[in-house]
Protein backbone atom coordinates (compact mmCIF):
# COMPACT_ATOMS: atom_id res chain seq x y z
CA UNK A 1 0.00 0.00 0.00
CA UNK A 2 3.31 1.98 0.52
CA UNK A 3 4.06 1.68 -2.91
CA UNK A 4 0.18 2.55 -4.32
CA UNK A 5 0.04 5.72 -2.27
CA UNK A 6 3.61 7.02 -3.81
CA UNK A 7 2.75 6.12 -7.19
CA UNK A 8 -0.52 8.35 -6.73
CA UNK A 9 0.97 11.35 -5.25
CA UNK A 10 3.77 10.59 -7.86
CA UNK A 11 0.65 10.70 -10.69
CA UNK A 12 -0.72 14.04 -9.19
CA UNK A 13 2.77 15.41 -8.99
CA UNK A 14 3.49 14.39 -13.05
CA UNK A 15 0.15 16.67 -13.39
CA UNK A 16 1.05 19.69 -11.45
CA UNK A 17 4.20 21.64 -10.73
CA UNK A 18 2.81 22.77 -7.70
CA UNK A 19 2.67 19.18 -5.84
CA UNK A 20 5.82 19.06 -3.52
CA UNK A 21 6.88 15.75 -1.68
CA UNK A 22 9.23 16.20 1.31
CA UNK A 23 11.13 13.53 2.70
CA UNK A 24 12.06 13.28 6.27
CA UNK A 25 15.15 11.28 5.16
CA UNK A 26 13.35 8.25 4.45
CA UNK A 27 12.04 6.12 1.28
CA UNK A 28 15.38 4.99 0.20
CA UNK A 29 14.12 2.67 -2.98
CA UNK A 30 10.33 3.76 -2.14
CA UNK A 31 11.04 7.33 -3.33
CA UNK A 32 13.73 6.53 -6.00
CA UNK A 33 11.29 6.80 -8.93
CA UNK A 34 9.82 9.88 -8.02
CA UNK A 35 13.26 11.68 -6.94
CA UNK A 36 14.38 10.67 -10.56
CA UNK A 37 11.25 11.43 -12.67
CA UNK A 38 10.35 14.73 -10.77
CA UNK A 39 13.24 15.77 -8.97
CA UNK A 40 12.26 19.42 -9.23
CA UNK A 41 9.52 18.81 -6.45
CA UNK A 42 11.49 16.68 -4.37
CA UNK A 43 12.92 17.71 -0.91
CA UNK A 44 14.91 15.91 1.52
CA UNK A 45 14.12 17.83 4.33
CA UNK A 46 16.84 15.54 6.71
CA UNK A 47 16.27 14.26 9.65
CA UNK A 48 14.30 17.47 10.62
CA UNK A 49 10.97 16.23 11.03
CA UNK A 50 9.85 19.48 13.11
CA UNK A 51 11.00 21.48 10.20
CA UNK A 52 9.64 19.29 7.45
CA UNK A 53 6.11 20.05 9.06
CA UNK A 54 6.46 23.78 9.25
CA UNK A 55 7.95 24.18 5.91
CA UNK A 56 5.41 22.08 4.57
CA UNK A 57 2.77 24.40 5.76
CA UNK A 58 5.09 27.77 4.63
CA UNK A 59 5.04 25.75 1.39
CA UNK A 60 1.21 25.41 1.11
CA UNK A 61 0.19 28.24 2.32
CA UNK A 62 1.73 29.78 -0.60
CA UNK A 63 -0.25 27.44 -2.77
CA UNK A 64 1.97 24.42 -2.53
CA UNK A 65 -0.02 20.65 -2.44
CA UNK A 66 2.78 19.25 -0.19
CA UNK A 67 2.93 15.90 1.03
CA UNK A 68 5.45 14.86 3.68
CA UNK A 69 6.84 10.87 3.90
CA UNK A 70 8.61 9.15 6.96
CA UNK A 71 8.18 6.32 9.52
CA UNK A 72 5.77 5.76 11.59
CA UNK A 73 5.64 8.35 14.77
CA UNK A 74 8.23 10.78 12.88
CA UNK A 75 6.00 12.35 11.21
CA UNK A 76 3.65 12.81 13.27
CA UNK A 77 4.19 12.42 17.26
CA UNK A 78 7.30 14.19 16.64
CA UNK A 79 6.34 17.01 15.44
CA UNK A 80 2.86 17.17 16.74
CA UNK A 81 2.88 20.81 18.31
CA UNK A 82 4.03 21.76 14.45
CA UNK A 83 0.92 19.92 12.93
CA UNK A 84 -1.25 21.31 15.52
CA UNK A 85 -0.03 24.82 15.12
CA UNK A 86 1.23 25.37 11.68
CA UNK A 87 -0.49 23.25 9.42
CA UNK A 88 -4.04 22.32 11.30
CA UNK A 89 -4.88 25.75 12.59
CA UNK A 90 -3.63 27.47 9.50
CA UNK A 91 -5.78 24.49 7.50
CA UNK A 92 -3.00 23.98 4.76
CA UNK A 93 -3.16 21.04 2.54
CA UNK A 94 -0.43 19.36 3.94
CA UNK A 95 -0.58 15.42 3.81
CA UNK A 96 1.01 13.82 6.07
CA UNK A 97 2.18 9.82 5.03
CA UNK A 98 3.60 7.41 7.37
CA UNK A 99 4.90 4.03 6.64
CA UNK A 100 4.78 1.43 9.72
CA UNK A 101 1.13 1.90 10.90
CA UNK A 102 1.03 -0.55 14.23
CA UNK A 103 3.17 -3.24 14.14
CA UNK A 104 4.40 -2.95 10.66
CA UNK A 105 8.37 -2.31 11.52
CA UNK A 106 7.70 -4.82 14.15
CA UNK A 107 11.33 -6.23 15.11
CA UNK A 108 12.42 -2.60 15.41
CA UNK A 109 11.32 -2.13 18.42
CA UNK A 110 8.32 0.09 20.18
CA UNK A 111 10.13 3.47 18.86
CA UNK A 112 9.06 2.39 15.79
CA UNK A 113 5.28 1.13 16.10
CA UNK A 114 3.16 3.21 15.65
CA UNK A 115 -0.03 2.59 18.07
CA UNK A 116 -1.23 5.97 19.49
CA UNK A 117 -0.87 7.85 15.96
CA UNK A 118 -4.79 7.60 15.01
CA UNK A 119 -5.80 9.13 18.70
CA UNK A 120 -3.58 11.65 18.54
CA UNK A 121 -4.26 13.04 15.00
CA UNK A 122 -7.57 12.33 15.18
CA UNK A 123 -7.98 15.31 18.10
CA UNK A 124 -6.65 18.11 15.97
CA UNK A 125 -9.40 19.93 14.36
CA UNK A 126 -9.33 20.51 10.39
CA UNK A 127 -7.10 17.02 10.22
CA UNK A 128 -8.60 14.22 8.26
CA UNK A 129 -7.23 10.83 9.46
CA UNK A 130 -6.64 7.76 6.89
CA UNK A 131 -6.28 3.88 7.57
CA UNK A 132 -6.14 2.21 4.29
CA UNK A 133 -6.26 -1.83 4.29
CA UNK A 134 -4.83 -2.66 1.45
CA UNK A 135 -3.37 -1.13 -1.89
CA UNK A 136 -6.67 -0.35 -3.84
CA UNK A 137 -8.27 1.44 -0.80
CA UNK A 138 -4.28 3.51 -0.29
CA UNK A 139 -5.04 4.25 -4.16
CA UNK A 140 -8.88 5.81 -2.72
CA UNK A 141 -7.28 7.58 -0.23
CA UNK A 142 -4.87 9.08 -1.62
CA UNK A 143 -6.91 10.44 -4.49
CA UNK A 144 -9.54 11.40 -2.05
CA UNK A 145 -7.14 13.36 0.26
CA UNK A 146 -5.90 15.35 -2.55
CA UNK A 147 -9.45 16.42 -3.47
CA UNK A 148 -9.58 18.14 0.29
CA UNK A 149 -6.63 20.66 -0.13
CA UNK A 150 -6.82 20.47 3.68
CA UNK A 151 -4.31 18.71 6.41
CA UNK A 152 -4.28 15.18 6.00
CA UNK A 153 -2.70 12.01 7.81
CA UNK A 154 -2.38 8.88 5.62
CA UNK A 155 -1.65 6.05 7.92
CA UNK A 156 0.24 3.24 6.23
CA UNK A 157 1.15 -0.12 6.81
CA UNK A 158 4.57 -0.84 4.59
CA UNK A 159 5.35 -3.09 1.33
CA UNK A 160 3.99 -6.72 0.26
CA UNK A 161 0.65 -6.83 2.44
CA UNK A 162 -1.98 -9.25 0.76
CA UNK A 163 -4.91 -7.61 -0.62
CA UNK A 164 -7.82 -7.45 0.64
CA UNK A 165 -10.22 -5.95 -2.90
CA UNK A 166 -9.48 -7.85 -6.26
CA UNK A 167 -8.05 -4.61 -7.94
CA UNK A 168 -8.46 -1.00 -7.66
CA UNK A 169 -11.55 -0.51 -9.71
CA UNK A 170 -13.18 -2.43 -6.75
CA UNK A 171 -13.27 0.47 -4.16
CA UNK A 172 -13.85 3.05 -7.31
CA UNK A 173 -17.56 4.22 -6.29
CA UNK A 174 -16.70 4.91 -2.42
CA UNK A 175 -17.02 8.71 -1.87
CA UNK A 176 -14.61 10.12 1.37
CA UNK A 177 -15.10 8.64 4.80
CA UNK A 178 -17.19 5.80 3.64
CA UNK A 179 -16.70 2.63 5.09
CA UNK A 180 -16.29 -0.76 2.32
CA UNK A 181 -18.56 -3.62 3.43
CA UNK A 182 -16.54 -6.73 2.77
CA UNK A 183 -18.16 -9.60 3.91
CA UNK A 184 -21.78 -10.09 5.44
CA UNK A 185 -23.12 -11.91 8.04
CA UNK A 186 -26.05 -12.16 10.05
CA UNK A 187 -24.78 -12.63 14.05
CA UNK A 188 -21.83 -10.11 14.64
CA UNK A 189 -19.73 -7.46 13.23
CA UNK A 190 -16.45 -6.76 12.41
CA UNK A 191 -15.42 -3.00 11.62
CA UNK A 192 -11.70 -2.67 11.13
CA UNK A 193 -9.73 0.08 10.20
CA UNK A 194 -5.86 -0.37 8.32
CA UNK A 195 -3.73 -3.09 7.57
CA UNK A 196 -5.45 -5.03 10.70
CA UNK A 197 -8.58 -5.87 8.67
CA UNK A 198 -6.78 -9.32 6.80
CA UNK A 199 -6.95 -10.48 10.39
CA UNK A 200 -10.82 -9.58 10.81
CA UNK A 201 -11.65 -11.12 6.75
CA UNK A 202 -9.48 -14.22 8.26
CA UNK A 203 -11.21 -13.90 12.03
CA UNK A 204 -14.84 -14.34 9.87
CA UNK A 205 -13.76 -17.29 8.15
CA UNK A 206 -12.32 -18.77 11.14
CA UNK A 207 -16.13 -17.97 12.84
CA UNK A 208 -17.73 -19.30 10.16
CA UNK A 209 -16.43 -23.33 11.10
CA UNK A 210 -18.07 -22.11 14.62
CA UNK A 211 -21.58 -21.41 12.77
CA UNK A 212 -21.30 -17.48 13.91
CA UNK A 213 -21.83 -15.43 10.44
CA UNK A 214 -19.49 -12.09 11.17
CA UNK A 215 -19.72 -9.21 8.80
CA UNK A 216 -16.93 -7.36 8.14
CA UNK A 217 -16.10 -3.40 7.28
CA UNK A 218 -13.05 -1.63 6.32
CA UNK A 219 -12.73 1.47 7.11
CA UNK A 220 -9.97 3.80 5.39
CA UNK A 221 -11.06 6.56 7.10
CA UNK A 222 -11.89 7.53 10.85
CA UNK A 223 -12.33 11.51 10.46
CA UNK A 224 -14.63 11.62 8.77
CA UNK A 225 -16.13 7.95 10.23
CA UNK A 226 -19.02 6.71 8.54
CA UNK A 227 -21.33 7.23 10.63
CA UNK A 228 -24.48 6.40 8.64
CA UNK A 229 -22.58 3.01 8.15
CA UNK A 230 -22.05 2.82 12.38
CA UNK A 231 -25.41 3.38 13.25
CA UNK A 232 -26.79 0.78 10.86
CA UNK A 233 -24.64 -1.63 12.49
CA UNK A 234 -25.75 -0.54 15.63
CA UNK A 235 -29.12 -1.08 15.38
CA UNK A 236 -28.72 -4.48 12.83
CA UNK A 237 -26.21 -5.94 15.02
CA UNK A 238 -26.25 -6.55 19.24
CA UNK A 239 -22.34 -7.18 19.00
CA UNK A 240 -19.91 -4.31 17.29
CA UNK A 241 -16.10 -5.54 17.59
CA UNK A 242 -13.61 -3.28 16.52
CA UNK A 243 -10.43 -4.16 15.48
CA UNK A 244 -7.16 -1.64 15.09
CA UNK A 245 -3.58 -2.68 15.41
CA UNK A 246 -3.01 0.82 17.82
CA UNK A 247 -3.94 1.69 21.63
CA UNK A 248 -8.23 1.33 22.48
CA UNK A 249 -8.06 4.68 23.60
CA UNK A 250 -8.36 7.31 21.32
CA UNK A 251 -8.56 5.12 18.39
CA UNK A 252 -10.20 3.46 16.16
CA UNK A 253 -12.56 1.84 18.39
CA UNK A 254 -12.64 5.15 20.26
CA UNK A 255 -14.25 6.65 17.41
CA UNK A 256 -16.94 4.05 16.96
CA UNK A 257 -17.76 4.25 20.83
CA UNK A 258 -18.32 7.84 20.49
CA UNK A 259 -20.81 7.29 17.51
CA UNK A 260 -22.75 4.57 18.77
CA UNK A 261 -22.74 5.52 22.37
CA UNK A 262 -24.39 9.20 21.39
CA UNK A 263 -26.97 7.62 18.99
CA UNK A 264 -28.23 5.40 22.04
CA UNK A 265 -28.36 1.98 19.87
CA UNK A 266 -28.61 -1.37 21.14
CA UNK A 267 -25.10 -2.54 20.12
CA UNK A 268 -22.34 -3.25 22.96
CA UNK A 269 -18.71 -2.09 21.17
CA UNK A 270 -16.19 -4.41 22.40
CA UNK A 271 -12.86 -2.89 21.31
CA UNK A 272 -10.08 -5.45 19.60
CA UNK A 273 -6.24 -3.60 20.10
CA UNK A 274 -3.34 -2.57 22.01
CA UNK A 275 -4.58 -2.80 25.91
CA UNK A 276 -2.91 0.89 26.82
CA UNK A 277 0.28 -1.03 26.94
CA UNK A 278 4.02 -0.44 24.98
CA UNK A 279 5.07 -3.10 22.85
CA UNK A 280 7.97 -3.98 24.35
CA UNK A 281 8.41 -7.62 22.75
CA UNK A 282 10.69 -7.86 19.93
CA UNK A 283 9.13 -9.90 16.74
CA UNK A 284 7.75 -9.85 13.60
CA UNK A 285 4.22 -8.16 12.73
CA UNK A 286 2.33 -11.23 12.61
CA UNK A 287 3.97 -12.47 15.95
CA UNK A 288 3.21 -9.20 17.98
CA UNK A 289 -0.44 -9.06 16.60
CA UNK A 290 -0.55 -13.18 17.97
CA UNK A 291 0.84 -11.57 21.17
CA UNK A 292 -0.84 -8.87 21.70
CA UNK A 293 -4.16 -10.36 20.89
CA UNK A 294 -5.37 -9.31 17.85
CA UNK A 295 -4.66 -12.08 14.94
CA UNK A 296 -7.50 -13.64 13.44
CA UNK A 297 -7.62 -16.13 15.81
CA UNK A 298 -7.41 -14.53 18.47
CA UNK A 299 -9.87 -11.81 17.14
CA UNK A 300 -12.32 -15.35 16.46
CA UNK A 301 -11.89 -16.60 20.35
CA UNK A 302 -12.94 -12.55 21.73
CA UNK A 303 -16.13 -12.78 19.47
CA UNK A 304 -17.28 -16.49 20.63
CA UNK A 305 -15.86 -15.56 24.31
CA UNK A 306 -18.27 -12.62 24.33
CA UNK A 307 -21.29 -13.87 22.29
CA UNK A 308 -20.82 -17.34 24.91
CA UNK A 309 -20.59 -15.17 27.80
CA UNK A 310 -23.67 -13.32 27.25
CA UNK A 311 -25.70 -16.61 26.85
CA UNK A 312 -24.47 -18.01 30.35
CA UNK B 1 5.84 59.38 9.00
CA UNK B 2 9.07 58.38 9.55
CA UNK B 3 10.72 54.99 10.94
CA UNK B 4 11.47 57.18 14.05
CA UNK B 5 8.00 58.35 14.80
CA UNK B 6 6.29 54.82 13.65
CA UNK B 7 8.73 53.40 16.70
CA UNK B 8 7.82 56.48 19.19
CA UNK B 9 3.74 55.38 18.11
CA UNK B 10 4.60 51.45 18.54
CA UNK B 11 6.15 52.15 22.05
CA UNK B 12 3.16 54.31 23.35
CA UNK B 13 0.69 52.52 22.13
CA UNK B 14 2.41 49.09 23.81
CA UNK B 15 2.58 50.72 27.00
CA UNK B 16 -0.80 51.60 27.09
CA UNK B 17 -2.14 48.35 25.66
CA UNK B 18 -0.08 45.96 27.74
CA UNK B 19 -1.24 48.57 30.93
CA UNK B 20 -5.33 47.86 29.86
CA UNK B 21 -4.92 44.46 29.45
CA UNK B 22 -2.75 43.25 32.18
CA UNK B 23 -0.90 41.43 29.49
CA UNK B 24 3.07 40.62 29.69
CA UNK B 25 6.08 40.72 27.39
CA UNK B 26 6.49 44.19 27.45
CA UNK B 27 10.14 44.03 27.75
CA UNK B 28 10.48 41.77 24.38
CA UNK B 29 8.22 44.40 22.45
CA UNK B 30 10.22 47.02 23.26
CA UNK B 31 12.97 45.41 22.36
CA UNK B 32 11.86 44.46 18.73
CA UNK B 33 10.47 47.63 18.33
CA UNK B 34 12.82 49.74 15.93
CA UNK B 35 13.60 46.34 13.88
CA UNK B 36 9.40 46.10 13.43
CA UNK B 37 9.04 50.18 12.69
CA UNK B 38 12.09 49.72 10.08
CA UNK B 39 10.76 46.84 8.31
CA UNK B 40 7.63 48.29 7.73
CA UNK B 41 8.03 52.07 7.10
CA UNK B 42 11.00 51.33 4.65
CA UNK B 43 11.57 47.76 3.76
CA UNK B 44 9.06 45.63 3.02
CA UNK B 45 6.61 46.19 -0.15
CA UNK B 46 3.09 45.51 1.10
CA UNK B 47 -0.14 47.56 0.65
CA UNK B 48 -2.91 47.99 2.92
CA UNK B 49 -5.34 47.87 0.13
CA UNK B 50 -4.30 44.28 -1.11
CA UNK B 51 -2.44 43.01 2.09
CA UNK B 52 -2.53 39.59 0.12
CA UNK B 53 -1.15 40.31 -2.86
CA UNK B 54 0.90 37.58 -4.33
CA UNK B 55 4.48 39.99 -4.59
CA UNK B 56 4.41 41.06 -1.55
CA UNK B 57 7.29 40.82 1.25
CA UNK B 58 6.51 38.22 4.00
CA UNK B 59 7.33 39.11 7.65
CA UNK B 60 6.82 36.95 9.73
CA UNK B 61 7.43 37.13 14.05
CA UNK B 62 8.40 33.91 14.87
CA UNK B 63 8.73 35.54 18.60
CA UNK B 64 5.16 35.75 18.51
CA UNK B 65 5.19 37.34 21.97
CA UNK B 66 5.92 40.81 20.75
CA UNK B 67 2.48 40.41 18.47
CA UNK B 68 1.64 43.77 20.05
CA UNK B 69 4.50 46.05 18.15
CA UNK B 70 3.31 44.11 14.71
CA UNK B 71 -0.50 44.86 15.50
CA UNK B 72 0.43 48.41 16.01
CA UNK B 73 2.66 48.54 13.42
CA UNK B 74 -0.26 46.95 10.87
CA UNK B 75 -2.86 49.75 12.34
CA UNK B 76 -0.41 52.76 11.69
CA UNK B 77 0.49 51.50 8.24
CA UNK B 78 -3.44 51.00 7.69
CA UNK B 79 -4.32 47.63 7.38
CA UNK B 80 -7.05 48.06 9.88
CA UNK B 81 -8.50 50.55 12.45
CA UNK B 82 -6.66 51.95 15.00
CA UNK B 83 -9.67 51.67 17.45
CA UNK B 84 -8.94 47.33 16.75
CA UNK B 85 -6.02 47.98 18.91
CA UNK B 86 -7.65 49.01 22.04
CA UNK B 87 -9.77 45.17 22.39
CA UNK B 88 -6.33 43.59 22.38
CA UNK B 89 -6.40 40.88 24.80
CA UNK B 90 -10.31 41.58 25.31
CA UNK B 91 -12.49 39.06 25.81
CA UNK B 92 -13.89 37.91 22.00
CA UNK B 93 -10.88 40.17 20.20
CA UNK B 94 -8.87 39.09 17.83
CA UNK B 95 -5.80 40.36 18.86
CA UNK B 96 -4.44 37.88 20.85
CA UNK B 97 -1.24 37.89 23.21
CA UNK B 98 0.90 36.08 20.92
CA UNK B 99 0.62 37.22 16.98
CA UNK B 100 -3.00 36.25 15.37
CA UNK B 101 -3.39 36.04 11.51
CA UNK B 102 -6.98 34.94 12.33
CA UNK B 103 -9.33 37.90 10.72
CA UNK B 104 -6.25 40.51 10.88
CA UNK B 105 -5.02 41.68 7.86
CA UNK B 106 -1.55 41.90 7.31
CA UNK B 107 -0.44 39.42 9.77
CA UNK B 108 0.96 36.35 7.46
CA UNK B 109 0.62 33.33 10.40
CA UNK B 110 -0.09 32.86 13.82
CA UNK B 111 2.88 32.24 16.25
CA UNK B 112 3.27 31.73 20.07
CA UNK B 113 5.22 28.36 20.43
CA UNK B 114 8.91 29.41 19.50
CA UNK B 115 10.77 27.81 16.89
CA UNK B 116 8.31 27.63 14.72
CA UNK B 117 7.78 30.86 12.43
CA UNK B 118 11.34 30.36 11.40
CA UNK B 119 10.87 27.37 9.83
CA UNK B 120 7.00 28.41 7.94
CA UNK B 121 8.92 31.25 6.68
CA UNK B 122 11.45 29.11 5.43
CA UNK B 123 8.89 27.07 3.13
CA UNK B 124 7.33 30.76 2.18
CA UNK B 125 11.19 31.08 0.92
CA UNK B 126 11.23 27.88 -0.87
CA UNK B 127 7.87 28.30 -2.67
CA UNK B 128 9.22 31.41 -3.86
CA UNK B 129 12.19 30.53 -4.91
CA UNK B 130 10.24 27.43 -6.71
CA UNK B 131 7.93 30.08 -8.47
CA UNK B 132 10.56 32.62 -9.52
CA UNK B 133 8.90 35.06 -7.54
CA UNK B 134 11.13 37.89 -6.04
CA UNK B 135 10.19 39.17 -2.94
CA UNK B 136 11.85 38.23 0.39
CA UNK B 137 10.69 36.66 3.37
CA UNK B 138 11.73 38.04 6.48
CA UNK B 139 11.65 36.19 9.99
CA UNK B 140 12.16 37.48 13.56
CA UNK B 141 13.57 35.42 15.88
CA UNK B 142 14.07 36.15 19.41
CA UNK B 143 17.59 35.02 20.77
CA UNK B 144 16.33 32.94 23.46
CA UNK B 145 14.40 31.23 20.76
CA UNK B 146 17.68 30.22 19.06
CA UNK B 147 17.60 27.55 21.61
CA UNK B 148 14.58 25.37 20.31
CA UNK B 149 16.45 22.62 18.23
CA UNK B 150 13.60 23.52 15.08
CA UNK B 151 15.82 26.82 14.54
CA UNK B 152 19.20 24.95 13.91
CA UNK B 153 16.59 22.51 11.61
CA UNK B 154 15.08 25.69 9.55
CA UNK B 155 19.19 27.33 9.27
CA UNK B 156 20.17 23.57 7.93
CA UNK B 157 17.54 23.68 5.17
CA UNK B 158 17.52 27.02 4.28
CA UNK B 159 21.08 27.24 3.76
CA UNK B 160 21.51 23.97 2.19
CA UNK B 161 18.80 25.07 -0.47
CA UNK B 162 20.63 28.81 -1.17
CA UNK B 163 17.57 30.36 -0.03
CA UNK B 164 18.63 33.79 -0.60
CA UNK B 165 15.45 35.90 -0.41
CA UNK B 166 15.21 34.82 3.51
CA UNK B 167 16.34 37.00 5.85
CA UNK B 168 16.43 36.37 9.84
CA UNK B 169 16.72 38.74 12.13
CA UNK B 170 17.36 37.87 15.58
CA UNK B 171 16.38 40.37 18.38
CA UNK B 172 19.02 39.96 20.56
CA UNK B 173 18.67 41.37 23.86
CA UNK B 174 20.23 38.60 25.87
CA UNK B 175 17.69 37.92 28.03
CA UNK B 176 15.48 35.07 28.19
CA UNK B 177 12.43 33.71 30.64
CA UNK B 178 14.47 33.03 33.41
CA UNK B 179 17.28 35.42 32.91
CA UNK B 180 20.63 36.07 30.80
CA UNK B 181 20.94 33.61 28.12
CA UNK B 182 24.21 32.84 29.02
CA UNK B 183 23.32 32.34 32.62
CA UNK B 184 20.81 30.08 31.17
CA UNK B 185 22.27 27.68 28.90
CA UNK B 186 26.05 29.57 28.61
CA UNK B 187 25.60 30.39 25.23
CA UNK B 188 27.41 33.23 23.21
CA UNK B 189 29.07 33.70 19.92
CA UNK B 190 25.61 33.68 17.74
CA UNK B 191 26.60 35.03 15.08
CA UNK B 192 29.36 32.51 14.32
CA UNK B 193 27.25 29.46 15.11
CA UNK B 194 24.51 31.14 11.93
CA UNK B 195 27.79 31.87 10.01
CA UNK B 196 28.72 28.09 10.57
CA UNK B 197 24.91 26.81 9.67
CA UNK B 198 25.60 28.85 6.33
CA UNK B 199 23.93 32.16 6.57
CA UNK B 200 25.63 35.46 5.35
CA UNK B 201 25.61 36.94 9.06
CA UNK B 202 25.83 40.23 9.99
CA UNK B 203 25.49 42.40 13.10
CA UNK B 204 23.98 45.24 13.88
CA UNK B 205 22.60 48.05 16.26
CA UNK B 206 18.93 47.15 16.66
CA UNK B 207 17.87 50.40 17.39
CA UNK B 208 19.68 52.30 15.18
CA UNK B 209 17.03 53.02 12.08
CA UNK B 210 20.11 54.38 9.71
CA UNK B 211 21.86 50.88 10.39
CA UNK B 212 18.77 48.92 10.33
CA UNK B 213 17.88 50.26 7.24
CA UNK B 214 21.39 49.46 5.74
CA UNK B 215 21.58 46.02 6.81
CA UNK B 216 18.05 44.71 6.11
CA UNK B 217 18.98 45.66 2.20
CA UNK B 218 22.21 42.98 2.80
CA UNK B 219 21.92 40.08 0.60
CA UNK B 220 24.20 37.46 -0.44
CA UNK B 221 23.80 35.63 -3.89
CA UNK B 222 23.13 31.77 -2.69
CA UNK B 223 23.23 32.42 0.83
CA UNK B 224 20.59 33.28 3.39
CA UNK B 225 21.30 36.36 5.77
CA UNK B 226 21.09 36.48 9.40
CA UNK B 227 21.05 40.16 11.03
CA UNK B 228 22.16 40.01 14.30
CA UNK B 229 20.02 42.94 16.22
CA UNK B 230 21.93 43.82 19.75
CA UNK B 231 19.32 45.31 21.22
CA UNK B 232 17.82 46.39 25.13
CA UNK B 233 14.91 44.13 26.47
CA UNK B 234 12.43 47.15 27.73
CA UNK B 235 14.40 49.92 25.64
CA UNK B 236 13.25 53.21 26.10
CA UNK B 237 11.36 52.82 29.31
CA UNK B 238 14.50 53.37 31.95
CA UNK B 239 13.42 51.49 34.49
CA UNK B 240 12.54 48.40 32.22
CA UNK B 241 15.81 48.41 30.15
CA UNK B 242 17.68 45.22 31.16
CA UNK B 243 15.00 44.13 33.82
CA UNK B 244 13.21 40.47 33.89
CA UNK B 245 10.88 41.79 35.64
CA UNK B 246 9.18 43.68 33.18
CA UNK B 247 8.96 40.11 30.67
CA UNK B 248 6.06 39.37 32.98
CA UNK B 249 4.53 42.27 34.79
CA UNK B 250 2.48 45.09 33.31
CA UNK B 251 2.67 48.53 34.14
CA UNK B 252 0.52 49.96 36.83
CA UNK B 253 0.22 52.96 38.99
CA UNK B 254 3.39 55.06 39.10
CA UNK B 255 5.57 52.52 36.91
CA UNK B 256 2.22 53.21 34.13
CA UNK B 257 2.78 56.99 34.65
CA UNK B 258 6.53 57.12 34.17
CA UNK B 259 6.48 54.53 31.37
CA UNK B 260 3.80 57.54 29.82
CA UNK B 261 5.73 60.14 30.53
CA UNK B 262 9.36 59.13 29.27
CA UNK B 263 7.56 57.64 26.23
CA UNK B 264 5.38 61.06 25.57
CA UNK B 265 2.00 59.71 26.00
CA UNK B 266 -0.81 62.28 25.98
CA UNK B 267 -2.32 61.82 29.59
Amino acid sequence: MRDAVIKAVEELARNDKDVILISGDLGFGVLDNFRREIPKQYFNAGVCEQNMASIAAGLALEGKKVYTYSIGNFPTLRCIEQIRNDICYHNANVTIMAVGGGFAYGSLGMSHHATEDIAIMRSLPNMRVFTPADAAEANLVAYQAAKLSAPCYIRLNKGGEPNIHSSYEAVEGYGLGQAIPLRDGADVCLLSAGAITIEAMKAAQVLETQKVEAAVYSFPSVKPIDAEALIMCAERYKYIFTVEEHNIIGGFGSAVSEIIAEKGTRAKVVRIGLPDIYSSIVGSQAYLRHVYQMDSQAIAEKVLETINSDKN
Amino acid sequence: MDSGQLALEIRQHAIEMVHASHASHIGAILSVTDIVAVLYNDILNINPQNPKDDNRDRLILSKGHAGVSIYVALAKKGFFDQKLLDTYYCDGSILSGHVSHKEVKGVEISTGSLGHGISVAVGMALAAKLDNKKHSVYAIVGDGECEEGSVWESALFAAHHCLDNLIVIVDHNKMQAMGTCEEQLGWKDLSKKWNAFGFHTVECDGHNHNELRKTLQIREEGKPTCIIAHTIKGKGVSFMENNLLWHYRDPQGEFYEKAKQELGVES
